[in-house]
């Protein structure tokens, strides 16, 4: 038979006792079980109490009326329909349960377990039953057949996975060039500068208006003229953040000089992890902190990592005044801004010891 | 109705519910009620023969243990999850065209939002029981992936993985992997804030993908992130795909769970080759459908008094913003916490990014995690060597090795699962977030290890005391003091049914070299055994007690009797 049995002819170190057939409490106390059925019954009953109450609660309580009881600050309605339901359903659990705990005869019942393997003449009958399909099928004596439907089977699908092609654009160099390498900075020129305007405002925004320490969230102010979806791909990566830092205390590269105003750099604020906009700003050290995953980026040099996650400097902006003393960017990021991606050339990065 | 069914053996003969009653339906006292409903049960085992099946189906037996019903309160959260989801989908827009919002909630007049937001504001304020709704929604998505873990480690901690239940645990590691993905698709749906920068973090983490991680990207977001389909995309991922392949393979799992019988714990009665419990009808309907209740109602209530994603405060989605504090639902806490303390490695080779940081804590870890869930069944038995089939479950104790692994890899995941809350653990302890996460770039590597080693001592402590308990018996309370002035504790022997139970599992002896054979001279697996496979093996199982033989036991208590009833050892307590 199977191996089941030979683990059990052997003898145990203890023999069995058979199931201990001890009587529930309740079976031979008629107090208690009088009792577990009035619970029972309670149960039930209020059970059906609390749906109806439920019902009654979805219509006459209006919406929009909060209760508060110290902390605790929710919707009336939702408070009273959503208890009244729990208990009409959780009761139903209550009632049956203490039932099947105590009232219900409890003796415990010993089936046999059938393994799960067949006995070996059912394997002999079946690997005959197959052999004979596979002499009646033919394909034994004509091979072609089998081949050609593997062929074909092995192609069928592909039309239904060549639809999936068309999921989305694809990210050609040309296309990743228009989309993920770029951003709308890119359509300002030195000619037809962009200002910088404050993301909630959209007022742009004075080089003297911002202190040293100051952090002001920004936006290219073209980003108003997006809308809907691409309104959101850009915002994705136009978003930027302008810090005053006085210049003697910070470090900025040879290369780097005429990116700021007067102290004035601006960053993007696109996470290089995962693309998280940052906005932890510790004002003393310079330092900016994603809240997401914690990678912690020194605005004073360059926005190279000091912590966290993230691999790569955060990308910076060169930046400029105009006549009227507003900033204004006149090119696009030197480098791709947000998460990494295969393709991306992160040869370009400011990488510490650049000058 | 038929004669009951023939599997079930009556211990007792007197016992009424079992004894064999004649076939004829007119012999059988019925209840009134069901000779009335006779007709109708005739019409209905007429076409689907429903008496054949009813008989076993109601004599079925379900073995008795708390542990067994937390897959089922997983089962029932599930149930929950389609009733609730279902009045959910008569509400939400899985939309991402912006509209302006011009609802009830005065906060947010006027402003720009996807649709998908603005209905979910609106099941939250405008329509009457929808805030309910969508929260038990949440709590029973919680505690669906809650249960489902806690199930998989009661299943891996006592052994119920074994042969012939490997494909069960296959298909419940793909339960869980289902789970934790619905639970993902459906965090992003109502397209809030939070909900937004969990999507911008699962870009990060596809565009982290060498090769072809742009291409996902854009395949999946159609085109660069936001895009406008994810939320359609991902809502049919949540209400079609996903609950789809749970419910079939929810299926296969229950239906295997019968047709294997249950596993049970030893005890007076059991044995490998039969199942003890209760019959399905009517005490384990009584219970089971009770426990469904009182999940649901304990859901409901949840939903009715603790707010749960107040999408309200957080806003739609802005690519610009984001909230300090923001994490993933819990089950996604470990991975958070592993791509938090990921050190930044990333690869420039060429023109081309290799983001480690990314891919390794996000994509590989999950992967790898998933994969040795998996496989675990066939792990452990290239240690073990043991083809034997099991129905009676392990106590942690009685396999330490296995245990040790489980609770190590358990602290891996809460220590990750800290550092996915290193920032909320530092202003709430007013600890460094710095120092924090470099604790735990060592502790995940050292501190399972030193778990591994505390828990196999556990382990082994009681075996040790088990041990103790069928030798020596267990300690009566009595002290006595012996002529010398020591003292010693007598003890009596325990009961037959407490030493069965602690004698009813055969121990697997390790493998050795070259033999495929196992001390009883049965066959195993048919290879040869290589010498790294044996030294694993005696590793594995080398530190397990023996079980005590018959004889053994004989010894130690004729030993123990004369011991304590006539005449009391003279060196004193030191004899137990």
């Amino acid at each position: 038979m199977n191996d089941n049995t030979t683990n059990q002819l052997q003898q145990r170190p203890v023999d069995d006792p058979g199931l201990d057939e001890v009587p529930s409490w309740v079976s031979t106390n008629p107090h208690a079980a009088k009792h577990a059925e009035g619970r029972v019954v309670v149960a039930f009953a209020v059970s059906a109490l609390s749906a109806l109450a439920s019902v009654v609660a979805y219509f006459a309580i209006p919406l929009g009326v909060q209760i508060e009881i110290g902390s605790f600050h929710s919707s009336l309605h939702n408070v009273v329909f959503g208890t009244t339901m729990g208990l009409a359903i959780f009761l139903i659990g209550v009632g049956a349960v203490t039932w099947g705990r105590n009232l219900m005869d409890d003796d415990e019942v010993t089936q046999e377990r059938h393994a799960p393997s067949s006995s070996e003449e059912d394997r002999t009958e079946a690997l005959v039953t197959l052999s004979e399909g596979v002499r009646a099928s033919g394909v034994a004596r004509r091979r072609f057949l089998l081949g050609s439907l593997g062929g074909a089977l092995g192609l069928f699908a592909l039309p239904l996975v060549v639809t999936l092609a068309g999921m989305g654009p694809w990210p050609t160099g040309r296309k990743r060039a228009q989309t993920i390498e770029r951003t709308i900075f890119a359509e300002a020129t030195p000619q037809k500068p962009i200002r910088l305007v404050n993301d909630i405002t959209w007022k742009p925004i004075k080089a003297s208006d911002v202190e040293i320490g100051q952090l002001v969230n920004a936006q290219p102010e073209n980003l108003q003229n997006y809308h809907d979806v691409e309104y959101q791909q850009q915002k994705a990566k136009s978003s930027i953040i302008l810090v005053r830092m006085d210049p003697a205390s910070i470090n900025i590269p040879a290369s780097r000089k005429d990116w700021q105003v007067s102290g004035i750099l601006c960053y993007s604020k696109i996470c290089t992890h995962v693309g998280c906009p940052i906005t932890l700003w510790e004002q003393q050290t310079h330092h900016l902190l994603c809240p997401c995953h914690q990678s912690t980026f020194d605005l004073g040099n360059s926005g190279r990592v000091v912590f966290g996650p993230a691999a790569r400097s955060l990308p910076q902006l060169k930046i400029g005044v105009d006549t009227q003393g507003y900033l204004i960017a006149t090119q696009d990021f030197t480098v791709p801004v947000g998460p990494s991606f295969f393709e991306r050339d992160s040869r370009n990065d400011f990488k510490e010891g650049d000058a | 109705m038929a004669k009951p069914t023939s599997v079930s053996e009556p211990r007792d003969p007197g016992d009424a519910a079992t004894t064999t009653r004649t076939a004829s339906a007119q012999d059988i006292d019925l209840p009134p009620a069901l000779v009335k409903q006779g007709p109708k049960a005739r019409w209905l085992d007429d076409r689907a023969g429903i008496a054949g099946l009813g008989k076993a189906a109601l004599r079925y037996v379900f073995p008795n243990h708390w542990s067994f019903l937390i897959g089922e309160i997983a089962l029932w959260s599930f149930v929950v999850l389609l009733i609730t989801g279902v009045f959910l989908t008569l509400w939400f827009k899985p939309s991402m065209a912006e509209v302006e919002y011009n609802g009830s909630y005065q906060l947010m007049r006027g402003m720009m939002m996807s649709q998908a937001f603005e209905s979910t504001i609106n099941i939250s304020m405008d329509i009457r029981g929808g805030l309910l709704l969508r929260q038990m929604h949440h709590w029973a998505a919680l505690l669906f992936v809650a249960a489902a873990f806690v199930h998989a480690a009661r299943v891996f901690f006592t052994g119920a993985f074994r042969k012939p239940r490997e494909i069960q645990w296959i298909l419940g590691v793909a339960l869980l992997f289902l789970a934790t993905m619905g639970g993902f698709s459906g965090y992003s749906l109502p397209d809030d804030l939070l909900s937004g920068t969990g999507l911008r973090f699962a870009d990060g983490l596809m565009r982290s993908i060498p090769l072809v991680g742009t291409w996902v990207e854009f395949f999946v977001f159609n085109g660069e992130f936001p895009g406008d389909l994810i939320v359609s995309r991902l809502y049919m991922v949540h209400i079609l795909l996903i609950p789809a392949l749970i419910l079939a393979l929810v299926a296969a799992h229950v239906g295997l769970v019968s047709y294997y019988h249950h596993t049970q714990y030893p005890g007076p009665g059991r044995t490998e080759n039969n199942v003890v419990g209760e019959p399905a009808f009517p005490v384990y309907i009584a219970k089971a459908g009770g426990l469904f209740f009182l999940t649901w109602g304990t859901l409901a209530l949840f939903g009715a008094l603790i707010t749960i994603n107040p999408v309200w405060t957080y806003g739609p989605y802005n690519p610009a913003q984001v909230t300090a504090g923001s994490q993933p639902d819990w089950y996604m806490g470990w991975v958070e916490g592993a791509v938090r303390i990921m050190p930044g490695w990333e690869s420039h080779w060429g023109h081309t990014t290799w983001s480690w940081n990314i891919f390794i804590p996000g994509v590989i870890l999950l992967g790898a995690f998933f994969t040795l869930m998996a496989l675990w069944p066939w792990i452990e038995q290239w240690y073990t060597g043991d083809t034997q089939p099991h129905n009676l479950l392990e106590r942690p104790q009685d396999n330490p090795t296995r245990t040790a692994f489980g609770v190590a890899i358990i602290t891996f995941m809460l220590l990750l699962q800290f550092g996915g809350a290193n920032d909320l653990i530092a202003t709430h302890f007013k600890l460094s977030l710095n120092a924090i996460s470099w604790f735990l770039r060592f502790a995940i590597f050292v501190v399972p290890v030193i778990a591994f080693w505390v828990t196999k001592r556990i382990c082994l402590g009681r075996q040790k005391h088990d041990q103790e308990r069928l030798l020596h018996g267990s300690p009566s309370g009595d002290m006595h003091r012996n002529a010398e002035g020591g003292y010693y504790e007598e003890h009596v022997p325990i009961s037959q049914e407490e030493a069965y139970a602690l004698t009813s599992l055969d121990q697997v002896p390790a493998l050795d070299r070259g033999t495929d054979t196992d001390a009883r001279g049965v066959q195993r697996d048919g290879q040869q055994v290589s010498g790294a496979r044996a030294r694993a093996s005696h590793w594995w199982s080398d530190s397990n007690l023996p079980t005590p033989t018959r004889e053994e036991l004989e010894e130690a208590h004729t030993h123990g009797e004369v011991e304590t009833s006539t005449e009391p050892e003279l060196e004193g307590s030191e004899k137990h």
